[in-house]
């Protein structure tokens, strides 16, 4: 463990070199600000605790949200940030995963020029790992959003879609319903037949009222009457998801695909610039790999730029780091104000593992 | 040493898994009086029986200190995240049938699956500022199959027991629970969804794949699996 907090406070070191404020958040955080934003899930990823006075408090399973909060609270602007510590991940499936391991970050909070700061964060972390035998895969969750968004259908569609962007399968199931790919379940078509659907269903309990109960079933019958998202957007969105190439083929590719959905130039003109700025700070963007569907499974709070480090030919260990733009988390934790962010995380005591086997 | 048969202490549950070893000619028997929880086993040698809450034989079983044990799969599963590592089903029992299921107020005219499930949690979340609160003690089963199913914005609430009646009393607006045959929840106006089966459960005879052997215990196993597997 020495070794690696030696090397955690190293990485610390070269990030505060490059101009970033040391910050340590405790390692108890309120829990209600964790559950409130990731819901259910985080209980399963993390140690929860408590006392009487305090209430529910959790083991910090990661850096991100207590520095969010630190910089929304009394930050100037822009800031950078670094922090070197424990993180603690409740594992209940794979005991070989460890439950406690050092983290070391480095955020950015600037307004200024986003395609520039993803390429800052990406390359002090792609310049942290590079003696190892690492790959890069990129993403950008921003142009599925953007796509999503200027698909030619309900606002409340594109709501329930926008709502499980980071959850695949159920976004893949309500694409296949919205394009009538599915067919409609016999009980939903049944409700939707019956002119007083609350007869015989007895008393109401909970606190669902009936006029929410009601206000949905509008919402059900207005859908049943919403033309499907044509096929041709279908097209789009299946290839655009299917976009896994060097990012100067991506970029054609997906250039090609603002032709038919133009809602995305914008966002595909930002994978432009980033890459731009990229090759100015010398990453070999030629032979860097772009996925449109990377980062989707992570924590649902990055929103733009995805990137990892992997391993080569060692599936089995985490990424060794990993990080992203989450302009909205600034926003659910900022009380009304906001400010574009983008950040990264890297493992010392996996990397000091690494070197010592290499 | 003496093969260790971990059996519920008390109940249906005891009754039928003393019949059922009976119907092997295993006789099992609690020793003294009512309140003393020490068993006597006739009819094989070298097998000792064990007496503890239902709850507990999973924890017990994958400790390796009893052998056997009887127990629900529901309990198995939701208690031990490894138990493909640490137990083997020996029998399943045929009797203790409970499923756990999901279930909402029966007034919920719009929502019959999962699918419904997550859009009314998003709605519900939207209007109360509060993610819709599903009641129930098998937290781990349930967030699993939920996840799995890509259902958000819900949170668990913990209800050891009168699960049921949690909507009623507002401190929930779904449950997940056993249910054996349906009455209760519809006494408590709550139906199933149809999609919300979590799992379906049996009292099971479970086998500790942890606990060491001795030469006399894995005699006593053998004859005992031997003699079940009539």
């Amino acid at each position: 463990m020495t070794e690696a907090r030696n090397r955690a406070l190293a990485l610390r070191a070269n990030f505060e070199a490059a101009g970033a404020v040391v910050v340590e958040p405790p390692v108890l955080q309120p829990a209600e600000t964790l559950l409130d934003l990731y819901g259910e899930d985080i209980r399963a990823r993390a140690y929860i605790t408590s006392d009487a006075l305090r209430g529910e408090q959790m083991l910090r399973p990661d850096f991100t949200v207590p520095v969010v909060q630190t910089h929304m609270a009394d930050g100037a602007e822009p800031a950078r940030y670094t922090y070197a510590g424990e993180v603690f991940r409740r594992q209940e499936n794979d005991l070989e995963r460890a439950s406690e391991f050092l983290q070391v970050g480095y955020e950015v909070f600037d307004r200024s020029n986003p395609a520039a700061t993803d390429a800052e964060v990406f390359a002090l972390v792609s310049t942290a790992v590079s003696h190892l035998d690492v790959r890069a895969s990129t993403g950008d969750i921003g142009i599925l959003m953007a796509a999503v968004c200027g698909l030619k259908t309900s606002e409340r569609r594109k709501a329930a879609l926008i709502r499980h962007v980071w959850r695949p399968r159920r976004f893949r199931a309500l694409l296949d319903r919205f394009s009538g790919r599915s067919t409609v379940p016999e009980s939903r078509l049944a409700l939707l037949a019956d002119t007083d659907p609350f007869q015989n269903v007895g008393a109401i309990v909970g606190k669902r009222t009936r006029s929410e109960i009601s206000a949905r079933v509008a919402a059900l019958h207005e859908d049943a009457t919403t033309d499907p998202i044509s096929s041709t957007e279908m097209d789009v969105i299946d290839a655009l998801l299917n976009v896994r190439e060097t990012v100067p083929f991506a970029l054609e590719q997906l250039r090609d695909l603002a032709v038919d959905m133009p809602a995305i130039s914008h966002a595909v003109e930002g994978l432009h610039a980033r890459s731009d700025a990229l090759s100015g700070r010398g990453v070999d963007v030629d032979n860097l790999a772009f996925e449109a569907s990377y980062g989707r499974t992570s924590m649902e709070y990055y929103d733009g730029f995805v990137f990892g480090f992997y391993i080569n030919g060692r599936a089995d260990l985490p990424a060794l780091a990993s990080g992203g733009r989450y302009d909205a988390l600034t926003k659910r934790l900022g009380n009304g104000a906001e400010i574009p962010a983008v950040g990264a995380v890297l493992r010392p005591g996996l990397m000091v593992e690494l070197e010592g086997a290499q | 040493m003496t093969l260790k048969l971990g059996v519920p202490s008390k109940g249906r549950l005891m009754e039928k898994t003393f019949d059922w070893f009976a119907k092997h000619d295993i006789v099992l028997s609690r020793s003294g009086s009512d309140r003393e929880y020490a068993g006597k086993v006739e009819g094989i040698d070298d097998v000792s029986l064990v007496l503890l809450s239902a709850g507990e034989i999973p924890r017990e079983l994958a400790a390796g200190r009893i052998h056997l044990g009887v127990t629900g799969t529901d309990l198995i599963h939701d208690k031990l995240p490894l138990w493909e590592d640490q137990v083997v089903s020996v029998a399943e029992l045929g009797f203790g049938h409970a499923d756990l299921i999901i279930a909402v107020p029966n007034a919920w005219v719009d929502v019959d699956t999962l699918d419904d499930l997550d859009a009314a949690a998003a709605m519900f979340r939207d209007i109360h500022g509060l993610r819709l609160r599903v009641a129930t003690k098998y937290h781990r089963l349930v967030r699993e199959f939920l996840r799995d199913a890509g259902v958000a914005d819900y949170a668990l609430v913990d209800s050891q027991g009168a699960t049921e009646g949690t909507v009623a009393n507002g401190t929930a607006e779904a449950i997940a629970d056993i249910t054996s045959t349906g009455d209760t929840l519809r006494a408590n106006h709550l139906k199933i969804l149809s999609d919300g089966l979590v799992l379906a459960s049996q009292a099971t005879l479970w086998r500790s794949r942890t606990a060491d052997l001795d030469t006399k215990e894995r005699t006593a196993l053998a004859t005992l699996l031997s003699r079940i597997k009539i």
